[in-house]
């Protein structure tokens, strides 16, 4: 090659990890001991040392990773379509078949971490190479690239013709194994850094990140940046953390509790409308629905939030608060709520509106707030913002969740509606994310003891994700 | 002046050295609590059977490569955006999109530094084009949005380091959030009671829970070995998993405010691009730059399955919003639902 190792692009940027990932793979795969099997290969009247079998290669990666042989398979053809292994026979398409089939290891001097981006001079050598050899008969893509690189660096054509009959001259004087070898190598680094049209190049990287150095520079080594670093630093320090036990058993319980809720996890009924292609799943649960599925009216037991998540839990919560004279609540909640989330010129309107519905003296239907939160409002509201009515939101969401929400769940109107959910009926054909508990249309998994106090829990070894406890 | 200058530089240097020995200290004080790993607490749980989950539609609309996807909460329709080559305009990466709640809009952006808002017709005849409104202004490009619980709000994330919150209507920036030493890649807010909170992480290895209301940062979190290209909640809110070009994902936990599990195997060689969790978060689904899916199982730490069918990167996958399905989307063009 002309030129040596260019240098990485323009900025200092790491280099991609998984570059020297697969730089340690075939490492190892060429250890002496732990390696791949190697062996002589024959090719017509040569003998090519160190080479090896696609299916050794697979064989390997199976016992090296302890993976299947379709990801074995998937991850030796990565190697070989990014120039780490070449194939000794058809060097023309990088893929790796799992046969008898030779291939090689690349020498490190083409390795991608080691000789990228390629140089353009190189490339207009390789090709005039080939042109020599061929006597001008090039494959398609490569006839298009020599034409436009002898139009653009014409200057130097006679330089590169030069260096082409060199090489080729020189090459001329190796041994016949030698040379053929060296064929590859290079032809390989081409098909990687030159991939014929329709292959995929695995060099594009995406948008480039970090692309201006001096706004890195800028971002890092500023005051500014480091105060803020401290002073988040000095903010986590001063927190309370929870012990790691408590926040992981958390884990367990979220996810057995939802488990039988989870279509991916345990299928759902009556089926999953991607699968089967039957819409029924979508109509029953649909936003606003008249008779909700017995799964979602549990998952109205489950937190506060997925109850007012729900309009149709939302809707039938608001009917219990009216028996019990406390709607206004939900209603200045999501007043608060369109508040926070809605378009800036809106405020001060909105704001208004809520302070005289629900916070002035004598509103229509005014609010239960603390003194020292309503004082701290009510002063707020000479500069209305987005957040103004935050803390009485917060005030009245906790005071429905500890006293209007657990009545709720305990009441005859919710139980009413649990028992009049609908259970749908699996359809007939069965297919199940999961190939082991099928589910069935009994009554479901255990509701949580807090909910409907004094039922037993369901019994163990029930359907779906969860593992029988609560 | 001299003297200004060297003065300067020692307050940089010392400030630098502080922040550094506070960060150890930080590390310090988080191992203290950790009294127990998740897959030694997660031995008592079901290990989950042979796993089944195919392509149940592959769609071909695109001309190129698929760089991000959302879901309409209608849970049916997609939105997705790509690399587009047009007559009139350079070749530019489209490489964020989300769909507003109300399912009436779109939002996307990317090397163009903006993020823009379009609303949706169903009229073929209407030029979307024309009713696009710029929300979003950054410095660098667009590398992820979403709407907040409204169609009125867009939060961005971008490669200027920063992450913004936008009035839509007006384009009025609401709150912006510096911190990120590097480009950030991605955002997700958090399912709260409160909803005040986002996690976004970023090229500087960094994942970062903001305060939506004050701006600033209320946890970070710096374990990853390169870029973090996804972020996304755990559905209780209490935790969220990333992933990222050092080929893993981890799972950090708000409340023990520390890196509590990590999902890598020795033959997983290429980044994730892109992660998801499913209804209960038993299983996070992430996409990788070697063309496969792998599905982890959370709580026991074990990979459950892969997926092969993409022929190139997998650049963006969601679950959908009633966990039926997830989608994955790839440079090779075209976008699979799996389930």
């Amino acid at each position: 090659m002309a030129a040596g190792p260019a240098p990485l692009g323009g900025h200092p940027r790491a280099q991609k990890p998984h570059l020297s990932k697969m730089e340690r793979v075939v490492v190892s795969m060429q250890d002496p001991d732990q390696g791949v099997k190697m062996q002589s290969q024959r090719l017509l009247i040569t003998v090519i040392p160190h080479a090896v079998t696609g299916n050794d290669v697979v064989e390997w990666l199976i016992q090296k990773y302890c993976i299947a042989e379709d990801e074995a398979l998937h991850l030796g053809t990565l190697l070989v379509q990014h120039g780490y292994l070449y194939p000794l026979r058809d060097p023309r398409r990088l893929l790796l078949q799992p046969d008898e089939t030779p291939y090689r290891f690349q020498t490190p001097y083409f390795w991608m971490s080691t000789l990228w981006p390629a140089a353009e001079l190189d490339y207009a050598i390789y090709l005039a190479k080939k042109n020599i050899r061929k006597q001008g008969a090039l494959v398609d893509h490569e006839k298009a690239h020599y034409d436009q690189l002898h139009r653009k660096i014409n200057h130097t054509w006679d330089l590169v013709v030069m260096q082409a009959r060199e090489q080729l001259r020189a090459a001329k004087q190796r041994r016949k194994g030698d040379r053929l070898v060296i064929a590859c190598q290079e032809q390989t680094y081409w098909l990687v850094n030159r991939p014929p049209p329709g292959v995929p190049s695995v060099l594009e990287q995406g948008p480039e990140r970090g692309s201006c150095t001096a706004r890195q520079v800028q971002m890092t080594k500023t005051v500014d940046f480091y105060k803020r670093e401290i002073e988040c630093c000095r903010k986590a320090l001063g927190r309370t953390r929870v012990k790691s036990s408590v926040c992981l058993e958390a884990y367990l319980k979220f996810s057995s509790q939802r488990g039988p809720h989870d279509p991916l996890l345990s299928g759902c009924l009556p089926s999953n409308p991607w699968v089967t292609d039957d819409d029924t799943y979508w109509a029953m649960n649909a936003p606003s629905v008249a008779v909700p599925t017995k799964l979602r009216v549990e998952q109205w037991a489950f937190s506060f939030r997925e109850l007012l998540e729900d309009p149709v839990g939302r809707a039938h919560f608001m009917d219990f608060l009216q028996t019990e004279f406390s709607a206004e609540n939900l209603s200045f909640w999501e007043a608060c709520e369109e508040l926070r989330h809605g378009g800036q010129a809106q405020v001060p309107a909105l704001v208004d509106a809520v302070y005289q519905q629900f916070l002035a003296p004598g509103a229509a239907r005014w609010v239960n707030i603390d003194s020292r939160t309503m004082e701290r409002t009510l002063e707020g509201l000479g500069r209305p913002h987005r957040h103004v009515l935050d803390d009485a939101q917060l005030h009245i969401y906790m005071l429905m969740k500890k006293d209007s929400y657990p009545r709720f769940l305990k009441s005859d109107l919710y139980k009413d509606l649990l028992a009049e959910a609908v259970v749908p009926l699996e359809t007939k054909r069965r297919v199940f994310p999961f190939m082991w508990k099928p589910r069935h249309s009994s009554p479901s998994l255990a509701l949580l003891p807090t909910s409907t106090s004094g039922e037993p829990e369901a019994a163990a070894g029930s359907p779906g994700g969860g593992d029988g406890e609560t | 002046m001299a003297a200004d200058g060297l003065h300067e530089n020692e307050t940089l240097a010392s400030l630098k050295s502080e922040a550094e020995s506070l960060k150890g200290k930080l590390e310090e004080e988080r191992a203290k609590l950790h009294d127990v790993e998740l897959h030694q607490v997660a031995e008592r749980v079901e290990a989950l059977g042979q796993f089944v989950m195919k392509t149940r539609r592959t769609l071909k609309g695109h001309g190129n490569k698929v760089l991000c996807m959302d879901w309409c909460k209608d849970k049916r329709r997609i939105v997705s955006s790509s690399q587009e080559h047009a007559v009139t305009m350079p070749c530019t990466w489209v490489m964020a999109c989300a769909y507003a709640p109300s399912g009436c809009a779109i939002a996307c952006g990317g090397l163009d530094n903006k993020c823009s808002v379009y609303p949706l017709t169903f009229d073929k005849n209407e030029n979307m084009a024309a009713k696009k409104k710029s929300v979003a202004m950054h410095t660098n490009y667009l590398s992820a949005c979403s709407f907040t619980n409204s169609d009125m709000q867009i939060l961005t994330a971008s490669g200027d380091g920063t992450c913004a919150l936008w009035d839509v209507e007006s384009g009025q920036l609401l709150q912006s959030f510096h911190g990120h030493g590097a480009d950030v890649l991605c955002l997700d807010l958090a399912p709260s009671e409160t909803g005040n909170t986002f996690v976004s992480g970023g090229c500087d290895k960094k994942a970062m829970v903001w305060d939506m209301r004050s701006g600033q940062c209320v946890q970070a979190f710096e374990t990853h070995e390169s870029d973090i290209n996804s972020v996304r909640y755990y559905p209780s809110g209490d935790a969220f998993a990333s992933g990222s070009d050092d080929a893993t994902c981890r799972l950090y936990d708000l409340r023990a405010d520390r890196e509590v599990a990590i999902y890598s195997k020795e033959s997983i060689i290429f980044g994730a691009s892109s992660v998801d969790f499913s209804l209960s978060g038993r299983l996070l689904f992430a996409g990788y730059n070697d063309y496969t899916i792998n599905v982890w199982d959370v709580l026991k730490g074990s990979r459950v399955s892969i997926l092969f069918g993409h022929e190139n990167r997998v650049s963006t996958l969601r679950v959908s919003p009633d966990g039926t399905a997830f989608c994955s989307g790839s440079w090779d063009h075209t976008l699979r639902v799996w389930a």
